[in-house]
């Protein structure tokens, strides 16, 4: 099936078998290998991308579905070589070790502090808690969404 | 994992979408926020020919209250309902539900259609629709009819829908004055299913009593139960902690759980106990004013 798409503004074209999913199409077909694929049952939210905005598991969503859609992958966060502040954020505050979550971390964490800028540390816990860190323990990466929150706010 | 190939069919309006599956028969799977579907398929334990992707339809999705019911389109996603206003300040059953259903990352996608016409006994929203006694909507080639949730469960996954009917709409009774509900779940950890879960809603009479009651458990069965002998106990009845306590052992008695990793029988049908006694004072609590 042929399927257009817009991945990070850019628009892409290509044919799809309909079984190919969306984060299989994302890093096999795009090369884009920043999405993660961790659990790849729906747990884990290492292939966390924005969809329309929204964050959504890709391992769990068919390419023909995001047909003439949206999309936002880890890539599309870095603007003229400069990090976005949840990037920064997660650097200054160690918000991460192996790194493996840290895609779908960032992508959710994007998406959630567009909805709610001044989040508490409890409101944060909440948005992440479809994406699983083995690492940390999620302090450090709580501080750093809340971090990015400051930043973004003028405030850090 | 890699799901069997099938072919794809996003046909645009519900009159097309039902003609697909009547002719596809049972080869065919209907695909809405696919939180349930598409792990099963990549697990193989559903390897449908055709699916048909209900997500172009228009006119399936919304949340609004009219003729005296809060009408949601089965395309609305979970997200949707938790950030609803009307849905938090009104509905406090469905919103407490929509919270605690899979991750917020899943809820962006998972259909409250989808909740209900998969049927897994360990669903959170079947138990929600059995206590707030609603009813579905089901559009298929002959047209619409109205099924009322007590009558939809048909068995474990299954349910009253035609091979070529499709879920369209949840209608949920507006609450009458002093009405409260509230959902109690006990997870593992967020995004497991249920260990166990109760849903309460109730109204009450403008002397004290228990006007209307439904009660609804989850995964503890083969299907959704409608704990009725609790229901019955508390009807007519001043909601004290007496008749709490009563309705509270009737529903632990209509549980049916199996044991598995989250527990052994004794333990869910005791944990059964305890939730409905908790839903049941968070509900009363809502009726008469609280929170």
């Amino acid at each position: 099936m042929r399927v257009q798409l817009t991945v990070n503004g850019e628009k892409h074209e290509a044919d799809v078998e309909p079984r190919l999913l969306l984060v299989h199409f994302i890093r096999e077909v795009l090369r884009l290998t920043g999405t993660h694929i961790g659990c790849d049952t729906t747990h884990c939210g290492a292939c966390t991308v924005l969809l329309e905005g929204r964050p959504v598991k890709s391992c769990t969503v068919f390419t023909v579905q995001a047909a003439g859609k949206s999309l936002m992958t880890v890539e599309g966060l870095e603007q003229d070589g400069k990090l976005h502040p949840l990037q920064e954020s997660f650097m200054t505050e160690h918000g991460l070790q192996c790194g493996y979550c840290t895609p779908g971390m960032l992508m959710t964490g994007y998406a959630f502090l567009q909805k709610n800028p001044r989040p508490t540390e409890d409101d944060v816990r909440w948005a992440i808690s479809g994406n699983l860190c083995r690492c940390t323990g999620y302090v450090n990466i709580v501080k750093a969404v809340q971090r990015a929150a400051a930043t973004l706010q003028g405030g850090a | 994992m890699i799901p069997a190939a099938f072919e794809y069919h996003a046909p645009t309006g519900l009159a097309e979408a039902t003609a697909l599956l009547a002719r596809l028969g049972e080869d065919a799977k209907v695909l809405s926020g696919g939180q349930s579907l598409i792990p099963l398929m990549k697990l193989r334990l559903a390897s449908p020919t055709h699916v048909v992707d209900i997500n172009g339809i228009s006119g399936l999705a919304g949340i609004r209250e009219t003729d005296g019911a809060l009408r949601i389109g089965a395309l609305t996603r979970e997200s949707e309902l938790e950030e609803s206003a009307l849905v938090r300040e009104r509905y406090p059953l469905l919103y407490e539900t929509s919270r605690v259903i899979a991750d917020p990352l899943v809820r962006n996608l998972a259909t409250v259609g989808g909740n209900l016409a998969h049927a897994d006994p360990a669903n959170d929203h079947p138990a929600t629709m059995l206590a707030l006694g609603a009813e579905v909507v089901a559009a298929g080639p002959r047209g619409q009819r109205r099924i009322p949730i007590t009558s939809f469960f048909t068995g474990p996954f299954e349910t009253a829908l035609t091979r070529d009917e499709i879920l369209s709409e949840i209608r949920v009774p507006m609450p009458a004055a002093r009405s409260g509900g509230a959902y109690v779940k006990l997870e593992r950890k967020v995004g497991d299913f249920a260990t166990a879960a109760v849903a309460a809603q109730l109204t009450l009479s403008l002397g004290g009593t228990v006007e209307q009651i439904g009660i609804g458990l989850t995964n503890v069965g083969l299907t959704p139960i409608k704990a009725t002998a609790a229901e019955a106990s508390l009807r007519g009845k001043r909601p004290d902690d007496a008749a709490i306590r009563a309705a509270a052992a009737l529903a632990a008695a209509a549980s049916e759980p199996v044991e598995d990793l989250r527990g052994s029988v004794e333990y869910k049908r005791d944990l059964v106990r305890v939730l409905t006694a908790r839903a049941l004072r968070r509900a009363l609590a809502r009726a008469q004013g609280g929170r």
